[in-house]
Parts: C-alpha cells; sequence; structure tokens
C-alpha cells in the first residue's frame, strides 16, 4: 500500500460523515428548492416558481440586507475585542501558566446553555433592569431607557456576548505561535510598537483572524433564535423568515431562501479563504 | 510586548481585559443569583427574599416536561458526539499530513460542513430521511447533525496540532523496529494527546449546546437546548434560573469526571 493510499484510507470516515450529513444535506436543500408546493404538500418537481417568489418580494432583499448588517457589525466588534484580549494574553501576562489560566477564564461561561445566557441579559437591559436602575440612580437619565432591550442593540450586545470566544481562541492559538525573537528583532531595529503591532504581529496572527472571521459571520448568519428573542420579533435575519417558513411547512421556499443564503455565506468565506490560505497556514 | 517595567499600555490592556471578563460573566452570575429568588419575586432584580422554591417547583411541579430525560439523552449524545469527533479527527489528521487524491475536495466540504447554516443542515437531514421513509431520532439523525458540525472543528485543531509534530520522531521508531501499531500508540498518540483533549472538549460542549441543528434532526424526543427553548416561551419565573444553575453545575461535573477519568487512565500509562 502505497503512503498516499494509506493517508486516503486515514480520513475515509470523516469524508464518510461529511458527504452523508453535510454534502448530502446540502444536495437536498438544493434539490428542494427547486420542487413544487401545492398549499398542502410539497412533491418532487422543477419549477423555479420559489425563486421567482423570493427574489421578487422586496422583504428578501430587507432581510437579506438586515442579516449582512448584523453579521458585519458583530464580526467588527468581536474582532477588535478578541484580538485585544488575544494580545494582552500573549504579549502583556509573562507566565505561561498564569496566560492560559486567563484564557480557561475566558472559556468557563462556555458551559452555560446558550439559551440560558441569552435570556441573562433580560434583568439587565428590561425597562426596570439594571442598567436602568443604576442610570436612574446616579441621576444621568430620568426615563428608562427604551431602546436596551429587544432591539438591534440587544440583538448585537447578545452575538457579541455569546460569539466572541470563537475569535478569541484561534487568534490566541495563533498569537502564542509568534517567535518572540522576531519581535526582538525589530525591537532592536529601532521598530516602535505600533510598527510592530501592523508589520509583525498582525500579518503573523492572520490565519487566527481568518478562522475567528469565518466562525463569527456564520455563526450570526446562521442564527434564527437570537434574533427573534431579543428583538422581540421585531427584526428578522434571513434564516428565522425561513424558519417561518418551515414551521408552515413551506419547505421549498424556505430552501430557495436558503440557496440565496448559502451562495452569500460561501463568497464571504471564499473571499476570506483567498486572502488567508488557511489549509496551508495551518499546514506550516 | 517585553516591556521592563508595566507601562501605562500594561494597565489599561488589564482594565479592558477586567472588562471583557465581567462582560462575559455578568449575565452568569445574575442567573445564578438570581435562581435563589424568593417565592413571591420575578425574573428581574431586586430579590425579594431568598429561597430555593424554585428548584423545589422543577422537581415537583408538571410544568416543565421531562427535564431530567431531556438533560441525560443531551448529555449521552455529546459523550458519544465527543468519542466519535476525537477519533475520526485523530486519523483524518493524520491522513492530511500529506496530500491525497480528494484530500482538496474533503478539505472544502470541511469548510462547506462547518459554515452551512445549522437549520439548513438540519432541514436537508430531515427531508432525506423523510424521503427514504426513515424517523428521525437523536441516536441517529441528531447525531449525524452534531457530527457535521463538530468534526470541522476537530479537523481544524488536528491540522493546527500536527503543524507543531515532528515526522522524525515516528521515523526513529520506526527504524528502531516498532510495528504501526506500536509507533501510533507508543510515539504518535501521547505527543498528540493535549491536543485530541481540545478536540474533545469542543466537541462535548458544541454538541451539549447545539440548538439549530438538532431542531429538525431529534425527532419527538428533545434535547437539553430544544428542551430550554420550548419553556422560554411558556415559563416566565426564576425556575429559568434554576434551570440554567443546575444544568451548568451538573455540565461543569460531568465535564470535572470525565477529565479525571482521562487524566487518571494517562497516567496509569506512564
Amino acid at each position: 500500500m502505497t503512503r498516499a493510499r494509506a493517508a486516503q484510507l486515514l480520513a475515509t470516515p470523516m469524508a464518510a460523515l461529511l458527504v452523508a450529513f453535510a454534502g448530502a444535506p446540502l444536495i437536498m436543500v438544493v434539490a428542494l428548492s427547486f420542487w413544487s408546493f401545492d398549499g398542502l404538500e410539497y412533491h418532487p418537481d422543477f419549477t423555479l416558481a420559489n425563486y421567482v417568489e423570493v427574489f421578487s418580494s422586496s422583504s428578501t432583499w430587507m432581510i437579506l440586507l438586515n442579516t449582512v448588517k448584523y453579521a458585519l457589525i458583530t464580526w467588527v466588534l468581536t474582532l477588535l475585542i478578541g484580538f485585544t484580549v488575544a494580545y494582552y494574553l500573549v504579549f502583556h501576562v509573562r507566565k505561561l501558566a498564569f496566560q492560559i489560566g486567563l484564557f480557561l477564564l475566558c472559556t468557563i461561561p462556555f458551559w452555560t446553555s446558550t439559551v440560558i445566557r441569552m435570556i441573562s441579559w433580560v434583568p439587565f437591559l428590561g425597562k426596570e433592569g439594571l442598567f436602568n436602575s443604576a442610570l436612574l440612580a446616579t441621576g444621568a437619565i430620568d426615563q428608562p431607557l427604551e431602546f436596551l432591550l429587544f432591539s438591534d442593540f440587544a440583538v448585537i450586545l447578545t452575538y457579541v456576548n455569546l460569539f466572541t470566544l470563537f475569535m478569541l481562541a484561534p487568534i490566541f492559538n495563533s498569537m502564542a505561535k509568534i517567535d518572540r525573537n522576531v519581535i526582538e528583532a525589530a525591537l532592536d531595529a529601532g521598530a516602535t510598537h505600533g510598527q510592530i503591532l501592523r508589520d509583525v504581529i498582525i500579518p503573523l496572527s492572520r490565519t487566527g483572524i481568518a478562522l475567528g472571521s469565518i466562525f463569527v459571520l456564520t455563526l450570526v448568519m446562521g442564527d434564527f433564535f437570537i434574533v427573534r428573542v431579543m428583538s422581540g420579533g421585531q427584526s428578522t435575519s434571513v434564516v428565522s423568515a425561513m424558519k417561518n417558513n418551515i414551521d408552515q411547512l413551506y419547505y421549498p421556499q424556505a430552501a430557495a431562501m436558503a440557496v440565496l443564503l448559502i451562495g452569500v455565506v460561501l463568497l464571504l468565506v471564499s473571499l476570506i479563504l483567498r486572502v488567508v490560505d488557511v489549509r496551508s497556514e495551518l499546514a506550516k | 510586548m517585553e516591556t521592563q517595567r508595566k507601562g501605562l499600555a500594561f494597565w489599561l490592556l488589564t482594565a479592558f481585559f477586567a472588562l471583557f471578563v465581567l462582560f462575559l460573566y455578568g449575565p452568569m452570575i445574575a442567573v445564578f443569583i438570581l435562581s435563589f429568588q424568593g417565592p413571591g419575586g420575578g425574573m428581574t432584580f431586586p430579590m425579594r427574599g431568598v429561597s430555593l422554591h424554585w428548584f423545589a417547583d422543577l422537581f415537583s411541579s408538571t410544568r416543565y416536561g421531562d427535564l431530567g430525560d431531556a438533560f441525560w439523552r443531551s448529555i449521552a449524545l455529546s459523550l458519544l458526539v465527543m468519542l466519535i469527533t476525537v477519533v475520526v479527527s485523530f486519523f483524518a489528521g493524520l491522513g492530511f499530513r500529506r496530500r491525497f487524491w480528494g484530500s482538496g475536495a474533503l478539505f472544502y466540504l470541511a469548510i462547506v460542513s462547518l459554515v452551512m447554516p445549522g437549520i439548513l443542515t438540519g432541514l436537508g437531514i430531515g427531508t432525506i430521511f423523510q424521503s427514504l421513509g426513515l424517523r428521525t431520532s437523536w441516536l441517529v439523525s441528531g447525531l449525524g447533525a452534531h457530527l457535521s458540525w463538530t468534526l470541522p472543528f476537530g479537523l481544524l485543531i488536528m491540522f493546527a496540532v500536527l503543524n507543531r509534530f515532528n515526522g522524525s520522531w515516528e521515523e526513529a521508531a520506526r527504524d528502531a523496529g516498532a510495528r504501526p501499531g506500536q509507533v501510533l500508540w507508543m510515539v504518535t498518540l501521547p505527543i498528540v494527546f493535549p491536543g485530541l483533549i481540545a478536540v474533545a472538549l469542543f466537541g462535548l460542549t458544541l454538541s451539549y449546546d447545539e440548538y439549530p441543528r438538532s431542531l429538525l434532526t431529534v425527532g419527538t424526543r428533545n434535547t437539553l437546548p430544544i428542551h430550554i427553548a420550548n419553556l422560554t416561551a411558556n415559563v416566565t419565573t426564576p425556575a429559568l434560573y434554576a434551570i440554567g444553575t443546575l444544568t451548568t453545575l451538573l455540565s461543569l461535573l460531568v465535564i470535572a469526571l470525565s477529565f479525571g477519568a482521562i487524566s487518571l487512565a494517562t497516567r496509569k500509562r506512564k
């Protein structure tokens, strides 16, 4: 048996599982988007009616725009926070054990149910919540702020709270691998801290930044539950609109919308992968 | 950077980190405190007394459905997902150390699997099962749906782990006359072991907490996240927080026990 053959054999279980539970479902969703729906049931068919319906509705584009807006704002915030925290842990915390301990500290809330952690913002943000009572008590405001809960603000706050870890972990990992001698050399050559950040640390963290960006963008674009609960039903994302279709068993329409969404997600991800070749970077 | 004295940047960043930790833990701590709310209290502060009322209510009332069943189902499923993810990602990671026919395609399939919105994976799997005349169940379609999420994570972590792995150790063992099984068990496995722990932790938690992929694939028996999400629609008492506190403590216990067992097992092998 050649070595390439053996390598192929080792990867076969992974390939089989992914074909069965990711490749086939994707093909199924695409096929479903061409099926017809007579108001009661859907049938195997080849019709473009679902696409016509989805693309001609102006609400589709509004919803898509809204989803992309959420994704981009959350991406920028999680990137800034995740990068800063990783930078602090790697370059300002001297002892390795302390570094890892602080990193693990950030991962513990991850063990609490996402649903519960989301709900738990309610006592903070509500009309009689902690923020409003605190602000009222200090006299900064004389009426409770209404925009805190059931708003875009609440949705994005929850996204950032839940997803920053997905940005932090890969950036932390690639920053920790940067050889300290490179930075010493740059300092010796007279580089400022800003230059080192821009020309050494950011380029060498790019694999982590790319992976984290992929995680966060796809998590936000795939969400339907957080946006529904935290916006109080006032705002919709593509997937929450799709979820409504699914609940009413309009599977083909949902699938047509899904194909549109997958197209946008894959476009974003392939842009990221074009900038950073994650596979060969990770295998370096 | 390696400044000798702790400058302004250090203190600013420390403050930023402290705020970040507070931001992460704040909601969790609020849940924890509010779950001990008195019987007359509501879902927000202030506390009206301190009691175990809402915990007791979970066990005595039928309003919450079979919460215990859902919890154990989620634990069983996530342990199974963890096991399969570790084994399959380990071997695939070893395979990916050289290029083989289809390796590029498999990598992109893993990326697609990772980025596909979870509810669509679920919709696809659910429809396939329906078309084939099979019934969806948490142990078959649910398991598959969770693996479509954890396996790509496992593979990416294995890439990162194996790039620090020096292949000459395996060569040396082979030259010394070790059989392939011995090389795997006595050289490769111990070296990549910390990485496998990371894969296991990811597999366990991603599966335990997974909601969108489960929704259309677990069939009639719900996992914990679905059960809790359903409860949020009807239950508007601190009992919800009691569920949060209880499940967090139990899942921490399960994690501690499983990793205690792993470290015990490795100590014996040494």
